[in-house]
């Protein structure tokens, strides 16, 4: 007697990305808080001590959050004008930030007024930075000049007028007091020395640039400008090292992981892409909601804040230890091991009679149904919700295990409006895969069938079926689109591979020497 | 045509063995079942098949117990005799000629010398009671015949014996027919079968002890009925489980419980009288076509659609399984040899692969392809195994099963199974991931390349949908599965390239033997490609019509294409030259090469008959023809290599030397050649299977009789002499008792003693020698040894010399040491 065969689960090629060391890492994230600002966040920055808050610039404030605070705790409101650009001194006492009217302000992070005030630009003041010194301040703006302040007496130091459009992001050297890195609309990267007039070097992105970085060793400067990211090394004489094209909008920000081993880049195309420094291929990639303007990493990758144009500032905090081991044993509580092993050890000596156990066969619940051929219930069970939307190939191996054994007609009919709700959002959510299409458009088919006597009686069934119409509708369209690229593309295969030749004929005899021939006249012309 | 007196056609293995209900002999250990033309005698403990009952020169249609004699069986057959058989020893004892075909038998033990036939009279069935005369030669005619009932089905599940002999009930149709004896009268009663109700009867079976008559219907309904004495008063009772029809059903002897079973293949069993009681025994493989029971009860055997018996305790549980070959409707793959085990390979039972070993004449296993529950139902689309190719080491098997819904199009699995090769007997499956959609259209042609290393394995599967495509083994991964054959880790098979022809659908493929060249035909062109490079070799178009099949020379004549077509062309190309060599018009429906040498045969299909020519590619006559071979087209065959060489120099049998060749008939009978020279050594290797005496061996037995058999000869003197000779002339008692009890003991513990006293002796002569010198010591001590043992047992006993020649070996050098 054979045993019951169960249902065979189809296996599917995993589709996906594959699990690698970085998705674990960077999944490892708590779901995000949200909090919403007055307008676009256009910079964020992270205080380099502790407890490492942050500043966020939105619209005319600059608010300071703690660490895991959801409520600002302190907001600088000062601005007549959008602020830009607030950015921590070294020793987190101090705050920078330019604004639309291009006054630059100084604030002390415990006080409310500001403490300095550097007017001199003419236009907006987008960028603001601190030298490593602490005592200078570096500004850049829209009246196409860059300029160096002393922040004791509020006075200029220095002026440098070479970009020839908006300087709209910069950067100080945090090894060398003097250094300073700027980047331009003019689609140009400079870096300046305070100890000359003039920039020591020049680098061209080939698009207006949107945000610089430097490296913790400082011999390699990241750029960001249209959707290009490019690595130029400094020691090279900003030689480009590195070109990457992986957004598919203009990339606005761009961040370093703590190690300094995974590079991050935000775009307007709602993705945070997190590169690796040594190959520079994406390991792993967030989605967000709306363009993203502006990004940050706490120390140690504690959290991720990105700031987007809708105004939302969203900070993902990673999970305590404890907290990412929980997931497993969150799982019901199984039997301890030892009643599974329990006399399995024994061995039986010599005389002893052995009784044979049967061994008895489990079954998955719609595998007992389909056994005593309850239909209606088997698939009752593969629609179960948690099932429906974890495991579809289960409930689809079902559904055509039913439709091989011919009984898919009868387990499908007799539904009642919450049931046919169900299934019919089954369909809806996998008809159009792939993999299951065969079985399911079968399946819909006879549902049609059953149930065309019943339309107009239900509202949520009827619904349920418009939806289906239109989604059919649009993958039949789609479908069609796909065949008109493949019958284009067909055309330009034929077009582009050379005509085979026949190999019998023609190589054995015009291989060498035709060939021979054919060139000199060539080298003649 | 060549003469070929010495090779015929004869009939290999595999005939049915569920064309009629087993017999179960009273003790319960053989089973008589009719197979062909004989009659099969198994033990019903170790599934062995113990005698064939040859004799019958027509099919055989039924086996029943002599009721006089339960060690002798009768049988019928379509020759028109009854035979007397003792079947345990396998020895005709009578032969009783009826002159008419008889297609089944019942009998009871209440018409002594009486057995109830049907034979066919006018178009119609008919009852028949046949007195056996009870003379004593072999042969007796029999002329005492008389009707009891006219019109009956000729199926032998459609009359049964009632309540110990006294009636006879028989059914047709619509219509219940019952014989009492002793009135003489006849019953009948008709089922209204109106209104489209299935209500046709399809078996009978009476209660022992009960008036009371079983009848299974078309629809699945079971029906008791009582009160059949009485005219119009009968009453009956509706069980209903099957959903299809009942084909059998059978009592239990002591009348306790209703046997039923039908398509299903469950076996149901009814209490008789609490008759919602039921037990099942379910899966038991393919529809049920008989049911009996052991006289004592303690058996139930079923025959399958399957070729199979199933022997079943009767506390329903599965006992053992005798199988033949299975014969489904139609062979979808070809035949197959199994490189590995040299086994034939071919569809079982459906979704199956059988392996079915030539030699033995026995079903090894049943490979279970499609892994589904198979639900057995008419009309139902089933997986179907279509094409199957072992690789040439043996160690991997592709399967492609398909399934043909009635609207959408085909489903279709490419399988790969690789042999196990720790456990070395079965084949696990090779998780493999094209195979949800290998082709988009049915497979026409799998074909594995015969490399000569076995590093990569390729596979080519052709397809309807105009595209052949290379399967390929990662070698890496394939070499380290290889050491370590561990299921999760193993070879990945991938597609290595698809290829196509101006959009043609291809029909054959077929690698050259060194693996160098595939041959792919499309409709009507041949194309040659390099499996390494994938490039277009060559293409060959020369015949016209399609190309049906292909294959390679082989050895010598690898030189060679050789295809057939539909327009009746047998060709050959040279592929050195890119030409036609030879083509003759002969309607070839198999060409099939030998792969031992270069010897290609063809089935040839002429006026009904199919003709078979064997021919080297390179010579002009064939080496062997045979005409006429079978009647219908022969469509599967296959050369399977021969375990020992033959070595027949008759130049026409020759090609029968290194492989024999198999063929299927349009009837599924599997045919092969042979020649005079091997029947002569199959006669002479034969011998009648001897039996032991019928005591069974229990542990028991076994235990007593060892003992007994060490004491026999000794207690058979003593204790004969003791009591034949007179009570006078004996000596006393008490010396009789220790040598009587001495004799009783077990020899061993005799020689122990023996040997105790010797060593004492021993070392007491050793210490008479101590003071002698240790050169001259060695000799001394074995010689007084030996002359101690001499006094001591004048005679010795052989296990006493050996003893004795032990200790003389035995270094005693460590006395001396004690000493000094």
């Amino acid at each position: 007697m054979a045993s019951f065969k169960p249902t065979k689960i189809q296996v599917y090629p995993k589709l996906g990305e594959k699990v690698t060391q970085d998705t674990l890492y960077w999944k490892d994230y708590k779901t995000p808080v949200q909090i919403k600002e007055f307008g676009a966040i256009t910079n964020v920055d992270v205080s380099p001590v502790s407890p490492h808050n942050f500043a966020v610039t939105a619209f005319t404030r600059i608010h300071i959050y703690g660490p895991f605070s959801q409520e600002p705790l302190k907001t600088f409101t000062k601005f007549k004008d959008t602020a830009y650009c607030a950015r921590f001194r070294s020793d987190g006492q101090l705050l920078v930030a330019g604004c639309e009217d291009s006054v630059v302000r100084l604030f002390d992070v415990s006080g409310k007024v500001a403490l300095r005030m550097f007017k001199g630009h003419t236009k907006s003041v987008h960028v603001t930075d601190f030298t490593s010194d602490q005592y200078r301040i570096f500004t850049g703006s829209d009246d196409y000049t860059c300029r160096l302040w002393d922040m004791a007496n509020a006075t200029l130091i220095n002026t440098y007028q070479e970009h020839t459009d908006y300087v709209r992001c910069g950067v100080t050297s945090k090894l060398n007091r003097d250094l300073f890195f700027t980047g331009s609309y003019d689609h140009t990267l400079k870096v300046f020395d305070a100890r000359v007039d003039k920039s020591i070097m020049t680098m061209d992105h080939g698009q207006p640039v949107e945000s610089v970085l430097l490296y913790p060793s400082e011999g390699l400067l990241v750029s960001a400008g249209g959707r290009f990211v490019k690595v130029w090394d400094l020691l090279k004489g900003g030689q480009p090292l590195v070109s990457l094209r992986n957004h598919h909008k203009t990339v606005t920000c761009l961040c370093l992981s703590s190690n300094g081993e995974r590079l991050l880049s935000g775009s307007l195309d709602r993705h945070v892409k997190v590169y690796s420094t040594t190959s520079y291929k994406v390991v792993h990639n967030f989605d967000y909601d709306a363009s993203i303007l502006s990004l940050a990493l706490a120390p140690d990758d504690e959290s991720v804040i990105v700031g987007m144009t809708n105004g939302i500032l969203s900070i993902k905090h990673r999970k305590s230890p404890e907290q990412s081991k929980e997931v497993p044993g969150q799982q019901k509580r199984r039997p301890s091991y030892r009643v599974f092993v329990k006399g399995k050890k024994r061995l039986p000596k010599q005389d002893d009679y052995l009784v044979s156990k049967p061994v008895k066969q489990h079954l998955a619940k719609y595998d007992k149904q389909l056994k005593k051929f309850n239909v209606s219930k088997a698939l009752d069970t593969a629609l179960e919700t948690w099932r429906r939307l974890k495991k579809p190939e289960v409930t689809v191996a079902v559904i055509k295990e039913l439709e091989r054994r011919g009984t898919l007609k009868n387990a499908l009919a007799g539904r009642d409006e919450q049931g046919l709700y169900h299934l019919l959002h089954f369909l809806i959510g996998n008809v159009v895969d792939p993999r299951f299409a065969p079985v399911l458009v079968t399946a819909a088919e006879m549902i049609l069938d059953v149930y065309h006597s019943v339309i107009g009686q239900s509202p949520v069934v009827d619904r349920q079926l418009l939806r289906l119409q239109d989604l059919l509708e649009k993958e039949i369209d789609y479908q069609q689109d796909l065949l008109e690229v493949l019958g284009m593309l067909d055309t330009m295969f034929a077009s582009s591979v050379p005509k085979m030749e026949v190999p019998w004929f023609s190589t054995s005899c015009s291989n060498g020497l035709t060939e021979g021939e054919a060139r000199p006249p060539l080298h003649a012309i | 045509m060549v003469g070929h007196g010495e090779i015929r056609v004869v009939h290999r293995g595999g005939s049915k063995l569920h064309f009629r209900a087993p017999t179960i002999s009273a003790d319960s250990c053989f089973l008589a079942c009719a197979s062909g033309d004989c009659v099969k005698v198994f033990s019903t403990s170790t599934e062995e098949c113990i005698h064939h009952l040859r004799g019958h020169t027509d099919l055989v249609t039924g086996t029943l117990l002599r009721p006089s004699n339960h060690l002798q069986l009768y049988s019928c057959s379509l020759d028109g005799t009854i035979r007397l058989w003792d079947f345990t020893d396998g020895i005709l004892i009578k032969t009783f000629v009826v002159n008419l075909p008889i297609y089944s038998m019942v009998a009871s033990a209440k018409h002594e010398g009486v057995v109830f036939v049907v034979t066919p009279t006018h178009e119609l069935f008919q009852l028949v009671a046949v007195q056996l005369p009870p003379s004593p030669q072999q042969q007796g005619e029999v002329l005492d015949l008389s009707a009891v009932i006219d019109d009956v089905s000729s199926n032998p599940a459609a009359t049964a014996f009632g309540r110990e002999g006294e009636f006879i009930a028989s059914v047709k149709g619509s219509r219940l027919e019952v014989y009492f004896f002793r009135k003489e009268k006849s019953f009948s009663l008709k089922e209204n079968n109106e209104k489209n109700k299935k209500n046709t009867f399809t078996c009978v079976a009476c209660h022992p002890k009960d008036d009371c008559i079983a009848t299974g219907h078309e629809d699945g309904k079971i029906r008791l009925w009582r009160n059949l004495n009485q005219k119009k008063e009968y009453t009956y009772l509706t069980l209903h489980w099957h959903h299809a029809a009942v084909s059998s059903l059978c009592f239990t002897p002591q009348g306790t419980n209703l046997l039923s079973g039908g398509v299903e293949s469950v076996l149901v069993q009814w209490r008789y009288k609490q008759e919602n009681q039921k037990d099942f025994l379910p899966r038991l493989g393919g529809a049920i076509t008989h049911i009996s029971v052991s006289p004592d009860g303690v058996l139930f055997c079923t025959s399958h659609s399957d070729n199979k018996i199933t022997v079943i305790k009767n506390n329903v549980k599965v006992s053992a399984v005798i199988q033949g070959l299975v014969k489904g409707e139609r062979v979808r793959t070809d035949l197959l040899v199994d490189p590995r085990s040299k086994v034939l390979v071919l569809n079982g039972r459906p979704g199956h692969l059988q392996f079915y070993s030539l030699q033995r004449d026995k079903l090894l296993y049943n490979l279970d392809i499609v892994q589904q529950e198979f639900i057995h139902e008419d009309g139902l689309q089933q997986f179907e195994v279509v094409h199957a190719a072992f690789n040439s080491s043996g160690n991997w098997l592709a399967t492609v099963e398909e399934r043909q819904q009635k609207s959408a199009d085909v489903e279709l699995h490419l399988k790969l199974w690789a042999f196990q090769e720790q456990t070395q007997s079965s084949w696990f499956f090779w998780q493999f991931h094209p195979d949800w959609a290998p082709h988009e259209a049915q497979v026409t042609a799998l074909s594995f390349c015969p490399s000569a290393d076995h590093q990569t394995t390729m596979l080519v599967s052709t397809s309807k949908d105009g595209h052949f495509k290379a399967w390929a083994a990662a070698p890496d991964a394939h070499a380290a599965n290889a050491d370590a054959p561990d299921h999760t880790e193993g070879p990945s098979w991938s597609c290595d390239f698809v290829g196509t022809y101006h959009g043609l659908v291809p029909e054959r493929c077929c690698f050259s033997a060194d693996g160098s060249l595939l041959a792919v035909s499309f409709q009507k062109v041949v194309t040659l490609w390099n499996p390494n490079s994938w490039e277009l070799v060559t293409t060959l178009s020369q015949p016209p019509g399609t190309i049906r099949h292909l294959c390679f020379g082989r050895l010598s004549c690898s030189k060679y294409l050789l295809g057939t077509t539909s327009e009746n062309l047998l060709c050959c190309w040279n592929l050195l030259t890119c030409t036609l060599e030879w083509s003759t018009a002969v309607e070839t429906t198999l060409l099939l090469d030998d792969p031992r040498s270069e010897n290609v045969a063809a089935f040839s299909f002429q006026e009904g008959n199919t003709d078979l020519f064997v021919f080297k590619p390179n010579e002009p006559r064939p080496l062997f023809s045979h005409k006429a071979v079978c009647s219908g087209r022969v469509a599967r065959a296959v050369f399977a290599p021969r375990e020992e060489l033959l070595e027949a120099c008759e130049e026409s049998s020759q090609w029968l030397n290194l492989s024999q060749l198999y063929f299927l008939t349009p009837h599924m009978d599997l045919m092969t050649f042979t020649t005079k020279v091997e029947e002569e050594r199959l006669m002479a290797s034969s011998k009648p299977l001897v039996i032991n005496d019928s005591v069974a061996e229990t542990p028991f037995s076994l235990l007593l009789g060892k003992h007994r058999r060490q004491h026999e000869n000794e207690e058979r003197v003593l204790s004969g002499s003791l009591l034949q000779t007179p009570a006078h002339v004996l000596p006393s008692t008490s010396f009789l008792c220790s040598m009587f009890v001495q004799s009783l003991l077990v020899s061993v513990t005799d020689s122990r003693s023996e040997e105790m006293a010797s060593d004492n002796e021993e070392e007491d002569s050793e210490e008479e020698m101590e003071p002698s010198s240790r050169s001259e010591r060695a000799p001394p001590p074995t010689d007084s040894t030996a002359a101690a043992t001499a006094v001591a047992a004048p005679a010795l006993t052989k296990a006493e010399l050996r003893e004795l020649k032990r200790v003389r070996r035995l270094d005693l050098s460590w006395l001396s040491g004690v000493c000094s």
